[in-house]
């Protein structure tokens, strides 16, 4: 007869056999039993977090940086509904997270009990699926359902209650080899039947002015998936662009890269997809922030649009061409396919997209990322140059919170490798970074872990240095530190009339001191010239730094498309400002 | 115009009403699940009807009269589609090869005079009357939603005094089912 095991030991033997290395969690009386069995096991390590929303961006930033499954335990009550905003975001941006939440014993469900509420309830619209497990003998599957709805497919956020007294309860524990699910929709590999590669090859062949645009599928999808897809800019000589979550999928400084695209790229990566005849959509979703406005999106070009979530397919942009399957897949599929057609496709292929090409380059021309620098006060833009180019070498993991600073980054700091870039894209989570640095620390261990922050969005996850502390994670909070909460003052400026309304944060701590209180290192740099000096003392301490970089206070991220204006309407500086935004683009922010 | 936080679209497509069909596994939560799909994205319900279906296999089938633009419909069935519980999805066109039914029962209160005339008006329907007292009768009819509608508008002056109605359900014609998707 098989063994017995309690649902708590099942839980830490489900994780075990699911490779599970740590988990980022915080106690709490619903949960106790699962705890007592932390105490027994010593191949899982437990993070001990300041609050449960930082457990969630901490497993999301885990899972980004390693394309495994990240891991939350709390407690019932509010430890679950704290871990709601990182679960909704892991949803939004299709990060892998495995949430375990302890609940108020089955015979007490529904009875108001302290610390109850309807965990299932409350995440099922921010779960890609979830379970209140009423009965042991189903516990052990459950969890590795659990595993494989979360890294499957479109990979995302899903949640397991599990009752105090199923925890103390003892039953038959499955291994997840014995798993038979007929019902898996995760498992969708390639869709794209022979005859629409075949289509698309076609397209490729035809078109003069192409544009490749990139999302996060394309890194969700694994190494192999950026592989070929250098592969396939090598092979075809196409302009690439990508989305926020996407960077990193291709080098950023090869000469194919246009930037980042959307309400804040590049003005040749949004005038080329603008003006392109067409479009390959690989892994990427169209949003709203990408599309601008959506009647004046794109209008003259074929679109090839490749996901592994069909549902992403037509949603907001009608497309020509379908292609649903794993980006790796398809990818592999469609350069054979180029190989075996047209052996010499890059150079028939030279000529027709050579036009299309100096075009390009005449929108490149126009520099759009450029600033003004100044010689007394640091420029964010300048403050993010230079900590690029003094960290370029060494493998850089970056987070960052949201706002200004993020586009910055975005802009300014170059990608090579997938997976180094972790920042919360489709929810727009403030207080994202901070909890996600420790997670990739955690996960890469000697690695170099940078938070690029704003001074807001920190404060609000602050709490977590004290984390970082504990387990003597050396992460670097560099904060772009304006005093405002920049992005809602650079809307306000442009389109409320400069009513600075709230947006000015007029009591903000000293965050040396504040770094000293939590027992890591407080930096500060008030001066361009003395900026680079400070970088490098952040990066020659081996403890946790928090970096005050103040820099100008009204800075405005540019190049912008205004809101309600298609890709070819940019915003490039001050002097376009008061002209392009109309009364109507007010409302639509 | 239309204004909305972040964009406006001055397309205008026309709507169309579908029966959508979903067979998911009996489990609890599942209809929350469906139903929150379709308030979450805005979707509308029109009627919805559920029930298991198989006992051995723990499969229900939930039918749900929906109206939208094709782009959205679509959406409909591709995001019901990504439910674990869900099985498989179908669209059931409102044409000849669709069979509908929904089902009603219909109390009237009235006079004998009134009761007699109510009655009348009810034999162009197949029903059934299920209860009768000298004051009132309860009757049963199953037809089209369009039927039952004309129906309930004729019998209100006669002493409707309670209405239950089950929501469309809808299978199609011939030998032909749904097979998974």
């Amino acid at each position: 007869m098989a063994k017995l095991m309690t649902g708590a030991a099942m839980v830490f033997k489900a994780l075990e056999d699911q490779g599970v290395s740590h988990i980022f969690g915080y106690p709490g009386g619903a949960v106790l039993p699962i705890y007592d069995e932390l105490k027994n096991n010593k191949k899982i390590k437990h993070i001990l977090v300041r609050h449960e929303q930082g457990a969630g961006h901490a497993a999301e930033g885990y899972a980004r940086s390693t394309g495994k499954a990240g891991v939350i335990l709390v407690t019932s009550g509010p430890g679950a509904t704290n871990t709601v905003t990182a679960l909704t975001d892991a949803l939004m941006d299709s990060v892998p997270l495995v949430c375990i939440t302890g609940q108020v014993p089955t015979h007490l469900i529904g009875t108001d009990a302290f610390q109850e509420c309807d965990t299932t309830g409350i995440t099922r619209p921010c779960t890609k699926h979830n379970w209140l497990v009423k009965d042991i003998n189903k516990l052990s599957t459950i969890l590795h359902k659990a595993f494989e709805v979360a890294t499957s497919g479109r990979p995302g956020p899903v949640l397991i209650d599990i009752p105090k007294d199923i925890q103390f309860k003892k039953g038959k524990y499955i291994k997840p080899k014995k798993l038979k699910d007929k019902n898996n929709k995760t498992g969708v590999k390639i869709n794209g039947e022979d005859i629409n590669i075949e289509k698309a090859i076609d397209l490729i062949k035809k078109s003069s002015k192409p544009m490749v645009y990139t999302g996060g599928g394309v890194i969700n999808s694994g190494p192999k998936a950026t592989e070929l897809l250098r592969e396939f800019i090598s092979l075809t000589g196409f302009p690439i662009t990508s989305t926020l979550l996407g960077l990193g999928a291709f080098p950023g400084n090869d000469n194919h890269f246009l930037g980042m695209l959307g309400m804040h790229g590049t003005y040749e990566a949004n005038n080329a997809m603008h003006d392109c005849d067409l479009m390959i959509n690989i892994g990427a979703r169209f949003d709203d922030r990408i599309t601008g406005k959506i009647d004046e999106f794109s209008p003259n070009s074929k679109k090839i649009h490749i996901d592994i979530d069909p549902s992403s397919i037509n949603k907001n942009v009608e497309v020509d061409l379908a292609i649903v399957g794993d980006v790796k897949l398809v990818l592999d599929r469609m350069i054979l396919t180029i190989k075996k057609r047209y052996p010499n496709f890059i150079d028939s292929n030279k000529q027709s997209t050579s036009l299309w090409w100096k075009q390009i380059e005449i929108w490149r021309k126009k520099n759009s990322l450029g600033f003004l620098n100044n010689k007394d006060v640091i420029k964010p833009q300048y403050a993010i140059q230079r900590l690029y180019e003094l960290t370029k070498t060494q493998d850089a993991f970056i987070t960052t919170e949201v706002g200004q600073h993020q586009m910055w980054a975005a802009q300014h700091y170059k990608f090579n490798k997938p997976n180094r870039w972790m920042t919360s894209g489709g929810l727009g989570t403030m207080g994202y970074g901070l909890p996600a640095a420790i997670g990739v620390q955690v996960a890469n261990p000697g690695k170099l872990v940078i938070d690029i922050a704003g001074e807001a969005s920190v404060l609000m996850t602050m709490q977590e240095m004290s984390t970082a502390v504990q387990y003597k994670l050396p992460i670097k909070i560099f904060i772009i530190n304006n005093q405002y909460m920049g992005m809602v003052r650079q809307w306000q400026e442009l389109l409320h009339e400069k009513n600075y309304s709230e947006s000015y944060t007029e009591a903000l701590p000293d965050f040396v001191k504040l770094a000293e209180a939590y027992g890591c290192v407080g930096i500060r740099a008030n001066k361009p010239d003395e900026l680079d000096k400070k970088i490098e003392e952040m990066l020659s301490v081996n403890k946790p730094v928090i970096f005050d970089c103040v820099v100008d206070k009204e800075e405005n991220c540019y190049p912008m498309i205004p809101s309600g204006k298609p890709h070819n309407q940019m915003l490039l500086g001050k002097q376009d400002e008061d002209e392009t935004i109309s009364e109507e683009g007010k409302i639509l922010v | 115009m239309d204004k909305s936080a972040y964009s406006f679209s001055t397309k205008k497509d026309k709507t169309e009403n579908h029966i959508i069909v979903v067979w998911v596994d009996n489990e609890s939560g599942v209809l929350a699940r469906v139903i929150g799909l379709f308030s979450g994205r805005g979707y509308n319900i029109d009627s919805l009807a559920v029930a298991e279906i198989d006992k051995k296999k723990n499969i229900s089938r939930i039918t749900i009269s929906t109206s939208g633009t094709l782009q959205v419909l679509q959406q409909i069935k591709l995001q019901l589609g990504k439910l674990v519980p869900v099985h498989k999805v179908a669209d059931f066109p409102k044409n000849k090869k669709t069979l509908l039914r929904e089902m009603a029962l219909l109390k009237v209160v009235s006079t004998k005079v009134k009761l007699e005339k109510a009655k009348k008006l009810c034999k162009k329907y197949k029903y059934t009357i299920l209860d009768k007292t000298e004051k009132s009768f309860v009757l049963e009819i199953s037809a089209l939603k369009k039927e039952i509608d004309e129906l309930v508008k004729k019998l209100q002056p006669l002493g409707l005094a309670s209405t239950s109605r089950t929501g469309v359900v809808a299978m199609t014609k011939g030998p032909e089912i749904y097979k998974q998707n």
